[in-house]
């Protein structure tokens, strides 16, 4: 049943799997104009539709907030669940185990994961759940009408709500310490590198955190605070610049300078490129990738790019020797124990 | 010596929490349910790993009465913190075994009291490592018993071959100091006590097992494809239950799994990941207890918004708060049928045995995902972890009944037109598809939010109405998938109503009550909620009818009350909250007050 639609009009663009880029697409969206959200969206868009990824083996998983409504804006044609407030992961981790070709694509928020959903964000994480965790992080609460999120930086006083007395919490240090196999940071107004990463992140077989600075333009958009546009614009630090490339691509490394380029294969054999701008990195090194966060935020730069991965851990469900066939797919007689066993089994109970 | 006692009385021993004890009991349970008297047993356990007193008391029946009674006519006092509260409890005319160890004077003279030198036994046999002694000292008590009582030293041993699984060392062991004890107490005890055991046939064909056990095995019949649980008393037994048989009976021939449980951070996550394996086609199960039930609320009213199946097991332990964590209760009752913000309804299976923990076990499954609703199954502290004797486990009757789903070739007939809250049979039950599926028409948008018949987000306030009273209807149709009451009825003016494990109690009050009262009455057990509409016309036909709740509140007796409020009048509740299993005496001793209070009323 991977028959596409049929696509209507005659020099409509499609991908390798015959969809136009309107397969992709979502509902319109109902965040605010120009909120970070909705270039997340599109670029999601763009990525899946690029990457020829049929939308019906993506699940999209999101918790509760305006960062976990856009899911509907895009991916009409995938699954997808809208749970609870700051409970996502642990959908996402049963319900990826109905069927292991599935890729999971949850996306929350900043009060959705560093907040109220900080324990099953850091369990998803040592668990190795295949999926892709995006943070569209604004600082903000939004659709309770601006209260501090725990991201917002120390200091940072909005109009309503004062000045934050608390330390942030720092979404790629937690995913790192909690044993995240990839860990990425964007900028929701940078889409080049926001599209690169997440090719990546969806490549990725495992956890992959992506924690997209996305300024709310209503609530916290102000020019000194982390969280806004000219301040992303001003203080931005790619790590590298990144060029995702699929495996069924012909790979040109010459195109990329000796000495600058870092490849990272992923485990279905694409491979990230890395180019180094500033200073050599090497985002395999999770020590390394401790120290260059923790720099940054002594040096208050928005570090952005791919900072962390590790490709050879198995997943979640690649623990548990699973049958080839879906699960939800087996019947009655592969899932009832035969007619003979109750005997055995009462035999057992003295 | 008076008359013997044969086959009818209790044996409690006071052990020290940790000890080893619970091998040397379940043994004598064991050893007497091979000799074929029916027996019961209770473990009264502390919240505590090692040290506290603990409890463990056998109730063997030649009628089959295994219900918990308050009295004990034989104690064995092996722990010396609980030597006076042990030897006060023995019934007048009783006997107390005791470890001589306990230097602590025996200060009644009503009873017959052995002392028993357990140290000096295992000494004895120089092929005890020290370091076990302890451990093994327990078995004196089992052979000294086994001795006075007549418990035969064959049914001993394969009770102990079962324990150990076949292992001849500690077989061998552990038997060879009951032998030892038992040739002492036949040398040096004189029997003064009028209490016997002997053979009987009562218990050719049966089985013994714990409830959590056979939920567990249910579920596997059922095929369990996903469990996520975190550990909490009495509930840990039940998934540790999964675990353990699972891979005997879910494994391919090439050792890959059907199934997969997984240990959760909380039961926020528990229930979470349990809720997302059934939204995407899984047969999902949690378990826990009333604290982790709490936790749940949340995700479950969002499964019975968004029609979610899902089963949870409530193996219920005494609340509010932590409680007592070891004692048992039907405390969960009201909270679970309303559980959940807003209009919520939710439909409770209440099994009253090990054969109905692995009945309801599978059966559970086919009705949530008929229904796409949670299933709540109410089991108890006491009917999960102790061991109960019941008919062998039957084999599912009928075929599993997968509900409404919507595969690709359906929607390739439906030419894509289908909604996922569409009641298009009437039965306020809609279709469903599964991630997955890969037709470009299978997949919705599952939201908590309001939504409409096509799964789209609306704050319309005639589509709320719509879905939620659609829920309603589908809560109605609900009671036809559900198990129906069991009922004795003989047209008397009393009738009975009780749920879940307080049957065998109530089983037996009835019968006292027509022995000793010459009062006869009738009985409807409850296996589910929604009630059927026997449930009101059974009331309808007494006089007078008492609710049976382990609880404080009356909590059964309040949902009548509110289902048939024309009839609450006639409902009397006989409630007992005091974390043990209710007994037969105190159900009997409560009806008749009220009877008699009652008659006193209208007299006046």
């Amino acid at each position: 049943m991977s028959q596409p639609l049929p696509v209507s009009g005659a020099n409509v663009q499609v991908n390798l799997v015959g969809l136009t880029k309107n397969d992709y697409r979502g509902m319109p969206s109902t965040l605010c104009q120009g909120c970070g959200h909705n270039s997340i969206a599109s670029q999601i868009i763009a990525a899946l539709y690029e990457m020829s990824i049929l939308p019906e083996t993506v699940v999209k998983f999101s918790g509760i907030g305006c960062s976990s409504k856009s899911p509907t804006y895009f991916l009409n044609r995938s699954f997808g669940f809208n749970g609870l407030h700051g409970r996502m992961p642990s959908v996402a981790t049963g319900a990826l185990f109905a069927d292991t070709t599935l890729r999971g694509l949850g996306v929350s928020g900043d009060g959705d994961t560093a907040s109220i959903g900080m324990g099953q964000f850091k369990h998803v994480m040592r668990r190795n759940v295949n999926m892709v965790y995006i943070v569209e992080n604004n600082g903000v609460y939004g659709l309770t009408k601006g209260q501090f999120s725990a991201t917002a930086e120390v200091g940072l006083t909005l109009r309503k709500q004062g000045t934050n007395p608390y330390m942030p919490v720092d979404i790629c240090m937690e995913a790192l310490a909690s044993n995240a196999t990839f860990v990425a940071r964007s900028f929701a107004g940078d889409p080049k590198q926001l599209k690169e990463l997440l090719k990546a992140a969806i490549n990725h077989r495992g956890i992959a955190v992506l924690d997209i600075i996305s300024p709310c333009v209503t609530f916290n958009n102000q020019e000194n605070g982390y969280h806004s546009y000219t301040w992303g614009k001003d203080h931005e630090a790619p790590l590298h610049d990144i060029t995702f490339i699929p495996a069924r691509e012909e790979i040109t490394v010459e195109d990329f300078e000796e000495g600058t380029v870092r490849e990272v294969t992923m485990h279905d054999g694409s491979i990230v490129l890395l180019k180094k701008l500033e200073h050599d990195y090497d985002p395999t090194d999770r020590w390394q990738a401790m120290r260059v966060l923790e720099e940054a935020q002594r040096n208050n730069w928005l570090l952005t790019g791919l900072i962390y991965i590790e490709t050879g851990r198995p997943t979640l469900t690649d623990l548990y020797n699973l049958v080839d066939k879906p699960l939800n797919r087996l019947t009655e007689a592969e899932l009832r124990p035969a007619p003979e066993t109750i005997d055995r089994v009462n035999a057992m109970m003295f | 010596m008076s008359q013997r006692i044969v086959n009818d009385f209790s044996i409690t021993v006071g052990t020290v929490n940790g000890s080893g004890s619970s091998t040397a009991n379940t043994t004598i349970l064991r050893a007497l349910f091979k000799m074929g008297i029916p027996v019961s047993g209770k473990n009264l356990f502390p919240s505590n790993i090692q040290g506290l007193p603990t409890w463990y008391t056998i109730r063997l029946n030649k009628d089959g009465f295994t219900a918990r009674r308050a009295e004990q006519e034989i104690v064995v006092a092996m722990n010396p913190a609980s030597f006076a509260r042990d030897q006060a409890s023995v019934s007048p005319g009783g006997v107390l075994f005791y470890d001589e160890g306990i230097r602590q004077p025996i200060t009644r003279d009503d009873i017959v009291a052995y002392p028993m030198p357990v140290k000096e036994i295992v000494r004895k046999d120089p092929s005890i490592p020290s370091n076990l002694r302890d451990l093994i000292a327990n078995m004196v008590y089992v052979g000294v018993l086994a001795q006075m009582l007549g418990i035969e030293l064959d049914k001993i041993y394969q009770a102990l071959s079962f324990h150990f699984k076949g292992k001849q060392k500690p077989i061998d062991m552990n038997f060879n100091t009951v032998k030892a004890a038992a040739e002492w107490a036949a040398a040096s005890l004189e029997k003064k006590d009028p209490y016997f055991v002997e053979p009987m046939d009562k218990t050719n064909g049966l089985i013994m097992a714990d409830g959590n056990t056979a939920a567990a095995l249910g579920a596997i019949y059922g095929g369990v494809q996903f469990a996520a649980w975190y550990p909490i008393t009495p509930a840990s037994s039940l998934a540790e239950a999964l675990n353990e048989y699972l891979p005997m009976l879910r494994k391919t021939a090439d050792g890959r799994q059907t199934y997969a449980v997984v240990q959760a951070e909380d039961e926020l996550a528990a229930i979470g990941m349990a809720i997302g394996a059934g939204w995407a086609g899984l047969r999902a199960m949690t378990s826990t207890s009333g604290p982790g039930l709490s936790l749940m609320t949340e995700f479950a009213g969002l499964a019975y918004y968004t029609e979610v199946p899902v089963v949870i097991w409530d193996v219920q332990r005494v609340g509010p708060s932590t409680g007592l964590p070891t004692r048992t209760m039907q405390g969960d009752l009201t909270f679970v049928n309303f559980i959940g913000h807003g209009d919520t309804q939710s439909i409770i299976l209440l099994p009253a045995s090990i054969n109905e923990c692995f009945e309801f076990g599978w059966r559970a499954f086919d009705i949530a995902e008929r229904l796409q609703t949670p299933v709540f199954v109410l089991s108890d502290l006491d009917l999960g972890m102790n061991q109960w004797m019941g008919e062998p486990f039957r084999y599912p009757d009928v075929p599993m009944d997968r509900g409404k789903i919507l595969w690709e070739e359906d929607l390739e007939k439906l030419k894509g037109n289908w909604g996922r809250y569409l009641d298009v049979d009437g039965d306020g039950i809609p279709w469903r598809t599964v991630p997955g599926n890969r037709h470009p028409a299978s997949a919705y948008f599952l939201r908590g939010t309001g939504h409409d018949e096509y799964a789209r987000y609306s704050e319309e306030p005639q589509v709320w109405e719509r879905m939620v009273n659609r829920l309603k209807k589908k809560y109605e149709t609900a009671r036809q998938y559900l198990p129906l009451p069991q009922i004795e009825e003989h047209g008397n003016r009393i009738g009975i109503v009780a749920y879940g494990s307080s049957e065998p109690a109530v089983r037996e009050a009835r019968h006292l009550l027509q022995v000793e009262h010459q009062l006869a009455t009738d009985f409807l057990r409850l296996r589910a909620i929604p009630f059927y509409r026997e449930v009101g016309e059974f009331i309808a036909r007494h006089e007078v009818v008492y609710v049976v709740d382990v609880n404080r509140d009356g909590q059964m007796k309040q949902l009548l009350s509110v289902e048939y409020p024309e009839l609450a009048a006639r409902l009397r509740s006989i409630a007992c909250v005091d974390g043990l299993p209710p007994t037969a005496r105190w159900i009997v001793d409560s009806l008749i007050e009220q009877e008699v209070k009652h008659e006193s009323t209208i007299a006046r």
